[in-house]
Parts: structure tokens; sequence; C-alpha cells
């Protein structure tokens, strides 16, 4: 039925959104120079956020730069890259990080054993990501939206399979000695110091974002928005829905397939397991937490499931609380967090107001589950019925 | 190749019906669930999971001097059985009631639910092999945990050159036995009739005075109970588990009930027995290293061609 959540002023959660709301409205009606003030400071702020003083409180356990690098940086890539397909297209995909395994893969394999030049490898990992997502997709996009959920989750499953039972591509022990990037003389040079990593991984978000950000106000963008509501109107308005479907899975698998190049770089080393399902279900509901569809909620909620898990990795009052070890606790914590989220504020912390709109009226995305009778709705049905 | 093939094929099938039966179990979880709510219910591996420990707990109370046979044999396993099925059974409902009643009283969607499943799942795991398992076994809970051997593991009969053995025959006919309760349960009582009613449609249902949250309960009790019965056979017969056990074979099972046409119990079973074989069969040919990716295949090829399974979908239409 019908969501109810507007009159529920106790949960703590619905007052942090009304606040973003305020912020969303002044930003709807905010003129262009204000708008790109708000652009200049949100790259000044990224420019500068490095900065040791933010680190010793931001992550006192680790380098502050390399946490900014992985998980933050990586996982806000690829929840961009995944929120193309789940948030604007409305298609659930479990096996997202296939698709950065590839385009990890692809930088390790033909940087050591043929010596291309890192950003060819880059580019061709990008372009075989693309090029898988078309395979997987062609197949699968017509199926409903569960079954595409569980057969991309085999998907990512079967890539990380073939990898590991690969010697070819060094199989269970993975792939060493990955070659960092080439040096731009008197620009910069990625050796081991993480800095130039982290401009570098900034600058693939940044230009993600506007890409991301144009596709969304083009006519693609508008497809998908109408498939998501939906699929059935969409096709009979004559929207060619599979070829969109499609589209969508390909840019999608295309940016999964570049932060896997960067991570690739940066990492020096990658191995099967680098790439487990869990990290997939972290992005989908790292885009599902910030509100899926609404660009700065994927990213603050990339940036908050990134960062908690580190932050706490060696806070002392957890150590009191917990044990000797926090950080073994922070998938336990996370699972819990999203049951807890998905009961308190089922649209994310910053939807944006149009996915609000469908998920209250149950579309968008997968539809409403069966048996959803129960609720206040209901309880006035049976009433009636005694 | 082809005569490995002919030499392996009649034992590779033996293993191929002991894993389905145990698929098929699982299976009618998700099946069951997933008929009444739409809802993949991703925690469901996890189900298994608390059944394997159960009946581990269980086997190493007991804890037979020599593995048994003949009657002892049959009274240790039923209540076996019994204490894994009764703790995945609760474990299910106990968690519809934390991770998906408040989302269905909102009317929330499938995507968000999936994301509570999700979630639901890690944390489980995660419980187990944090809290539970060091507690339950006094060993650091992510190593793997093996059990006692329980039954004698001797050849009864022999077809061609397959040999087979006690604990293959108690798998299978467990499973059976299991599978024909519930299908009389489904088809034949009223609480199995208020299933039914509820996953046509469930508004109706409620006007026909069909209580949804008793239904919604006795379904994940019902199909926990399947997962804990399948937790007992999977650890008597490979000996040992581990906190994350579900989660390759929770993906096959799904695979499994897609396979035969979710919503369908005889479809799992169905697709069960299938996924079993074929992964069994194909693991000739390429190596059992490759099954998982196998049974995978299966799934993309069956869906592309069938995508409602090779029994389609039928919780919803099945008799009156």
């Amino acid at each position: 039925m019908k969501g109810n959540g507007v009159s529920d002023s106790s949960n703590p959660l619905r007052r942090v959104g009304a606040l973003f709301d305020g912020a969303r409205d002044w930003w709807e009606h905010a003129k262009s120079w204000q708008r790109y003030l708000v652009y200049l400071g949100a790259i000044v702020f990224a420019l500068i956020l490095p900065a040791p003083w933010i680190g010793s409180f931001m992550s006192p356990g680790s380098d502050w730069t390399t946490v900014l690098i992985y998980p933050i940086g990586t996982y806000i890539l690829l929840a961009v890259g995944l929120n193309v397909v789940v948030g604007q297209a409305g298609l659930l995909d479990l096996g997202f990080v296939a698709f950065f395994a590839i385009g990890g893969y692809s930088v390790a394999y033909y940087g050591t054993h043929f010596g291309w030049n890192y950003w060819a490898t880059v580019l061709f990992g990008i372009l075989l990501a693309a090029v898988s997502g078309v395979i997987l997709g062609a197949p699968t996009l017509r199926l409903r939206g569960d079954y595409l959920a569980i057969v991309t989750l085999g998907f990512g499953e079967i890539v990380r399979v073939t990898a590991n039972n690969t010697d070819e591509i060094g199989g269970a022990r993975g792939i060493t000695n990955i070659p960092h990037p080439p040096s731009i003389p008197g620009v910069v040079e990625f050796r081991l110091l993480p800095a130039p990593y982290y401009y570098l991984i900034l600058v693939a978000i940044v230009l993600v974002i506007v890409f991301s950000v144009r596709l969304q106000k083009s006519r693609v963008g508008r497809a998908w928005a109408a498939i998501r509501e939906d699929e059935d109107a969409a096709e009979l308005m004559g929207v060619p829905t599979f070829k969109f479907k499609l589209l969508a899975f390909a840019i999608g698998a295309m940016i999964g397939g570049l932060a896997g190049g960067i991570y690739a770089g940066k990492a020096v080393f990658i191995e099967p397991n680098t790439f487990p399902f869990i990290l997939s279900a972290t992005i989908l509901a790292a885009v599902v937490l910030g509100g899926a569809g609404n660009l700065p909620g994927v990213i603050l909620g990339a940036f908050v499931i990134a960062w908690l898990p580190e932050r706490f990795r060696e806070a002392e009052w957890l150590e009191n609380a917990l044990g000797e070890n926090p950080a073994e606790y922070r998938i336990l914590l996370f699972g819990a967090v999203l049951v807890l989220m998905m009961a308190l504020r089922p649209e994310g912390l910053l939807p944006s107001r149009r996915r609000k709109a469908e998920l209250h009226e149950g579309t968008g995305g997968m539809g409403a589950m069966g048996a959803e009778v129960a609720g206040p709705d209901t309880e006035v049905s049976t009433e009636a019925v005694k | 190749m082809l005569d490995d093939f002919f030499s392996q094929f009649l034992p590779s099938t033996v293993g191929g019906l002991v894993f389905g039966s145990i698929y098929a179990l699982v299976a009618l979880g998700y099946t069951m669930v997933y008929g009444v709510l739409r809802l993949i219910n991703f925690a469901h591996s996890e189900i298994f999971m608390i059944g394997t420990f159960a009946s581990l707990v269980t086997i190493t109370a007991i804890a037979p001097a020599s593995p048994l046979s003949g009657l002892a044999l049959v009274g240790v396993m039923v209540l076996i059985i019994v204490i894994s099925a009764a703790a995945s059974g609760g474990a299910a409902v106990l968690l519809e009631l934390v991770a998906y009643r408040p989302l269905r009283r909102k009317g929330a969607t499938r995507l968000t639910a999936l994301i509570s499943a999700i979630g639901a799942s890690l944390f489980l795991q995660e419980l187990f092999a944090l809290v539970i398992i060091p507690w339950l076994t006094g060993k650091p809970g992510r190593n793997q945990q093996s059990a006692p051997r329980i039954v004698d593991r001797e050849t009864v009969f022999t077809i061609g050159n397959a040999a087979v053995r006690t604990d293959h025959i108690i798998v299978v006919v467990a499973a059976v036995i299991m599978m024909i309760a519930l299908d009389r349960l489904v088809n034949r009582t009223k609480i199995g009739r208020g299933i039914r009613a509820t996953a046509q449609d469930p508004e109706a249902a409620v006007l026909m005075g069909v209580s949804i949250d008793n239904i919604v309960r006795v379904t994940f009790l019902l199909g926990g109970a399947m997962a804990g019965v399948a937790g007992a056979l999977y650890l008597m017969e490979f000996e040992n588990t581990v906190f994350n056990v579900g989660f390759v074979l929770g993906i096959k099972a799904f695979t499994a009930a897609v396979l035969g046409g979710i919503g369908n119990l005889r479809g799992a079973l169905l697709g069960g027995i299938v996924l079993g074989l074929i992964e069994n069969w194909g693991a000739i040919f390429v190596g059992s290293e490759w099954k998982d990716v196998i049974a995978f295949t299966v799934l993309v090829i069956v869906l592309m061609f069938r995508p409602t399974g090779i029994l389609g979908e039928s919780l919803q239409k099945a008799r009156a």
C-alpha cells in the first residue's frame, strides 16, 4: 500500500531527511552562478581533502590518503557506475564486482604479460567490461527484476571462479608486479606515494559524475526513468526498452572497468579474492543507502560505507566494548545497519524527490512485495471484515 | 574423454542425486517464500547453515563410539533431523519477524526487502563466525568444523560400477519423505489452502478471512524447517560445515528453484535433482573445480529459453 512515512516524525532519520529536503529546495531554485560556486567549493574541498589535519580525525588508524583511494574513492566510482544500472534504469545487478574485476585483470594481464602502456590497458579494460556487460545483458535483460538479480550474482561468481581456475591469469595466486601508471614528465610521477593516485581517482570521479549527470538529463536518461517507472508503458510509447537497458548495463560496466583499472595500477597485486560477492553487495548497499538515482546521495552513501569501517578500525571505545579486534565486527555491524536502515528509511538517506514518489507508489525498480496487504491500511480493512 | 564419461557416468549420477536432494530441500524454502511474498529470501542460505550447526551440536552430544546401523541409526537420524528442523524453522520465523515484517507493514518495494535480506544474511554469517560458533564448539569461528561419523558407510547394492551406500540412501529417502509431506500439507490441509490463497491474491485472501501474518509465518517456518532437514542431511553426508557454507549452496538452490519454476513446489524438487545431475555430469568433462560455473551457465541458458522454469509458476495456480 501507499507509504505512510511522512507523518512519522518520531524517526530521527526522517528529521535528517527533512534537513536535506530544505537543501534540495534551495538547490532547485538556485541561480546558475550559485550552482557553479557550489561545484567550485566541492572541487576545492576534494583537492585539500588529503590534508593530514583532516586525516588525523577521519582515519587515525591508517594513512588517510590511502584510505581516500581505497576504499573511499574506489567505492564512490563503483557506486556512481552501479547507480546508472540500479538507480537510473532500475535494473538490479548483484554481480557488479565482475566488471571491476575485468578492468583490474585487464590492466594486470596486458601490463605484465605484454608490457602494454598503462593507459592503453585501462582503456582496453573499459572496453572489455562494456563488451562483457553486453554479453551478460543480451540474453538476460528480458528477465524479470529478481531473476536478473540472481543471474548477475551468478555472473559475478563465474568471473571469480574462472579467474581462480585459469592459470594463464595467475589462478588463485593472482598477478603480482602490476606496473604503475607511467609518469607524466614535469607534472606527476606515479610511484609508491599515494597522493598522485588520489588525484587520478578524483579526476576519474569528476569525469564520471559529469558524464552521468549529462546522461541523466538527456533523452537516454528520460528513457531510463520511463523504463524504471513502467516498462510496459515505456515500450508502448515507443521507447526501445531492451536497447536502453543494454546501454545502461554497458555504461555501468564501463565505469566499473575504469575503477578496476585505476585500482590495479595502485595496488600492484590482485587475486580472485580481491573481488568477492560481498563487494558487490557493499556497493549496492551504498547506492541504496544513499538514495538510488540521486548522485549526491549515492556519493554520500559510498563515502559512509567505505569510511565508517576504517574509522572504527582502531576505535578505543569499540575495543573496550567488543574485545581485542573491533575490525572483525565490521561486517556484522554493516549487516545490522542495512536491516535497520531499510526498516527506518527504505528510500535511502538522500533520495531524489522523484525516486521517493516512485518508491511510495511501489514502482521504480522491482515493484512491490506480494502479500503486502499488511500495514495500517490493512488493519482498517480487516476490521471492516469483522 | 568420452570413455571417461561412460566409466564415471553412474557414480556421478549417484552423487548428483545426493546433491540434488539437498538442493531441492533448500530450494523449497526459496520457492515457498517467493510464492507468497514475491521476495528472494537471500538469508535462507543462513537458515540452512544454522541447520548444519544444530546437527553438528546434536551429533557431537550423542557422539556414538562407532558408526551406527539398524534401528539405532534411524532413531538418531530422526532426532537430528527434528532438532535441526526446529532450529532452522525457528530462526526463519525470527528472521521474518525482524527483517521482513517491518518492511511489509510499510509496503516497501522488493528491492528494499532484498537489501534487508542481504544485510540479514551478512549479519547471521558474522554472528556465527564471531560469537556462536566459538561458543558452541570452542574453536575459532572461521575454521571448518568437522563432525563425527554416525552412519556406517557400507555398500548396499551396486548399479553397474556405481556403489550405492547407506548414506546415499538415507539422504535421498529422507528428502523424498519430507517433500511428499510438504506437498500433502500445501495441497491438502487448511493451512496449505491459506498459503495458496495468499500466493494467488493476498487481498482476496484477507477478505476471505485468511490471516496473512499467520500464513507468512507458517511459510517461513515450513521453508526453514526444510532447510534444517537439508542441513542435517548435508552434515551427515559431508561431515563438516563452516560459517559460510550456505553461500554457494544457497545460490545453487535458488538456481534449482528457478530452474523448476519458482513458486512451484514440485518444480523445486525437479530443479534440484536436474541441477545436481547436470553439475556432476558436466564435472566429468571439465573438472569439478568448474562445477559452480556449470550451474550458473545452466541457469542463464534455462532463463533464456524458458524464463518461467521447467514447470512454470504454479503455487498460485495449484488446485484449490
